[in-house]
């Protein structure tokens, strides 16, 4: 087991390695560069390429890859163009609110998923499945980036029962802990700052939370319908056991393991996802800062966090494997 | 009176925009206490649908069930739900022809074996863990403490069916039904099973509905013979009658086609021509008229009726086979050729 972790993290090296290369160069391909985010459309080719050279851009792309290979190794990741500050400080700091924001997405994706995907199994062929299904695949086709809109018209601008951007409201004192924002009201007790922040979490969470939602409850429905069909269902009917130990130890524990593996990589598909929804939310979260990273062409920014959303990709995968293989027996890691 | 009575039971799958497919069509047959009753037929005939009706596991959509099946004279086929489940595992128990598919592949033996004790027995913790590993042991698992924490897939074929009987036998159920339980193994672990089952219902004073398409299984275990055909039973008898004076001209091509150690060298295995394929409906006649070498324009003239001789031999024909017959029966039997391999061997493949 142990040497299976090991091997796994292994692995990421040379998987970093390539894509440490591929990134840089697209984003050195990309037109434009920093320089005309930071410089008015008006300044001349001189001030440009002073500011280039600034920033080490003149020099050929081969030094500027080993100077950043050279900065990693030391877990550095450089300074941003635009802030100045450092990208793992930046990082640091924006991180939690999109961690808070996929899990409570994924905490809806799957309480809501899961269930209805059961249910229109059993009721499989039926209304209620038909609608399930319909709206499930509504759930794929939606942008998210349109989804966000509508909800917060609807449920934030005109009903105004939430609140339409941001993470908490100025006025409610809430002490830093952590930068988890709901973590820190429930470690402090300060609970009107923690349900605030979930307050400010619940829309864009929706929004988020549409496409593994949908996957969710189609993974379900075929898993469940297919394990309702295995002989060792029948096997737990013939015993007579109560039917909620036949659907609980015996339908759903061997339908989840399908499931598992796709949330495991659904996940890692929300931290994309989370940039458009914290643009619409104006969600102080990683996603929002890529946004603006990538229009002002702030290269050390955008190496920086892609290279940790790999890493953080690949560790979900690792741990869901591993769990994966606690559920299934038959599944031994070696 | 008997520990089961089958009435004219009758099963129809019916799938909206398809024709009923009349799977069972007036079964009849009877179950004393303790004795071991065959089903014998060869594939398709509803041996599975019987027995799945009478456990009450047939799907609740898109089928329909008709006549009776009284267990100690409370109707199966009418009872509520929740008493047909708390009479499911404790006073009948059904045991399956594929023994990996039919254990839960995620969950050890140990807790597959003590849900039923715990929900039939009340029995919980370590005097339930020593009940299974007793249980385990008596069907001749070794080691069965180990065993108990062990998966499915790591128990041998003979020994997942010796799981899954364990299972089954759990409670000291009244009836047992053997679905076919050796199919899936290898020949000599086949012999070992049902030596097994034979003890256990022995001992226990269970009854047992053995299921098979195998007459060699039925003459070594069965006190009854019911012989199954397109849904019906053809002929019901005690074992001894019913392998010495078969009767129905369909029991006479099963005995004609299995393979027998003392026939000379050489000779050649007799199978029945056709395949049910030819059937015709049991409402236009009889339904094996067009394979039967002894059929006459009276087998189409409606469904035969059932006669009961004095001896307690039944069956189904309007021309029956008599005793210096056989003979002639099956050796007529071999004059078409046979487009379809003979029924006893059979195909297993859908396991
Ligand atoms: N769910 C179902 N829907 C429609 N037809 C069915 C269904 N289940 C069984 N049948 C039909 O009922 C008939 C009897 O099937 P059954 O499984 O009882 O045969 P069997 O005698 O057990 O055969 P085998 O020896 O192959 O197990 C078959 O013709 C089959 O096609
Ligand atoms: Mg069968």
């Amino acid at each position: 087991m142990l040497r299976y972790i090991v091997r796994r993290l292994l692995q990421l090296v040379p998987t970093l390695f390539g894509l440490s290369i591929l990134l840089f160069a697209w984003l050195h391909s990309l037109p434009g560069g920093p320089e005309a985010a930071m410089l008015d459309v008006r300044a001349t080719d001189a001030k440009r390429a002073e500011v280039r050279a600034a920033l080490g851009l003149d020099e050929p792309l081969i030094v500027q890859y080993g100077r950043f290979m050279k900065r990693l190794v030391r877990f550095d990741l450089g300074d941003s163009f635009t802030t100045g500050t450092p990208v793992m400080e930046e990082f640091g700091r924006r991180f939690p609110a999109t961690v808070e924001l996929t899990v409570v997405a994924m905490i809806i994706a799957i309480c809501a998923g899961i269930p209805l995907g059961y249910l229109a199994a059993r009721r499989h062929g039926r209304i209620f499945d038909g609608l399930t299904v319909t709206g499930s695949l509504l759930g794929i086709c939606i942008p998210i980036f349109f989804l966000g809109f509508i909800l917060k018209a609807i449920f934030a601008v005109k009903l105004g029962w939430f609140p339409s951007l941001g993470r908490q409201d100025v006025d409610v004192n809430a002490t830093r802990v952590t930068e988890f924002y709901v973590l820190d009201g429930i470690l402090t007790q300060e609970w009107d700052a923690s349900l605030n922040a979930l307050w400010h979490l619940i829309l864009p969470a929706i929004a988020l939370a549409s496409i593994p939602f949908a996957i969710i409850v189609r993974m379900t429905r075929a898993s469940v319908l297919e394990v309702l069909g295995e002989d060792y269902v029948r096997t737990a009917e013939a015993k007579g056991l109560r039917e909620n130990t036949v659907r609980g130890r015996h339908v759903l524990r061997n339908a989840m393991l399908p499931v598992v593996t796709s949330i495991g990589l659904l996940t890692g598909g929300l931290l994309s996802g989370a940039v458009l929804t914290e643009t619409v939310f104006v969600f102080g979260g990683i996603g929002s800062f890529l946004a603006t990273a990538i229009s002002n062409r702030d290269y050390p920014v955008l190496m920086g966090f892609i290279m940790i959303i790999a890493v953080i990709y690949v560790l979900i995968n690792l741990a869901v494997d591993l769990s994966y293989s606690v559920l299934d027996p038959r599944v031994r890691v070696r | 009176m008997a520990l089961l009575e089958v009435e004219d039971l009758a099963v129809t799958f019916q799938r909206k925009g398809t024709a009923p497919v009349h799977a069972v069509d007036g079964v009849s047959f009877t179950v004393a206490e303790g004795q071991v009753v065959g089903l014998v037929g060869e594939s398709g005939c509803g041996k599975s649908v019987t027995s799945l009706a009478l456990m009450g596991l047939l799907a609740k959509r898109g089928v329909k069930v008709g006549g009776k099946a009284l267990f100690d004279g409370n109707d199966l086929l009418t009872m509520p739900g929740s008493t047909l489940r708390d009479m499911r595992g404790s006073e009948m128990a059904m045991i399956f022809q594929d023994p990996l598919s039919s254990l839960n592949p995620v969950i050890p033996i140990g807790l597959q074996v003590t849900e039923v004790l715990k929900r039939h027995r009340g029995m919980k913790g370590e005097p339930a863990e020593k009940e299974a590993a007793d249980l385990l042991d008596r069907v001749g698992i070794p080691d069965p403490r180990r065993r108990l924490k062990e998966y499915p897939h790591q128990l041998s074929g003979g020994m997942r069916q010796r799981a899954l009987i364990a299972m089954a036998v759990a409670c000291r159920p009244r009836l047992l039904i053997a679905d076919e339980p050796t199919t899936a193994l290898d020949v000599t672990i086949q012999a070992q099973i049902l030596e097994l089952l034979k003890e256990l219902v022995a001992q226990q004073g269970t009854a047992l509905i053995m299921i098979t398409h195998d007459l060699g299984v039925v003459a070594g275990l069965c006190d009854e013979i019911n012989v199954m055909y397109a849904g019906r039973v053809v002929e019901g008898a005690a074992r001894r009658p019913l392998f010495a004076s078969p009767t129905h001209p369909y029991s006479v091509g099963l005995l004609g086609s299995i393979p027998r150690l003392d026939a000379p060298r050489g000779e050649k295995l007799k199978p029945i021509p056709g395949s049910v394929r030819d059937n015709i409906a049991w409402a236009d006649g009889c339904a094996f008229a067009p394979r039967c070498a002894h059929r006459t324009d009276e087998c189409l003239d409606g469904p035969p009726a059932l006669v009961q001789t004095y001896t307690g031999h039944a069956y189904r024909c309007v021309n029956p086979v008599t005793g210096d017959e056989v003979e002639a029966v099956t050796a007529a039997a071999t004059l078409p050729a046979p487009s379809i391999v003979d029924a006893t061997t059979d195909s297993d493949g859908e396991a």
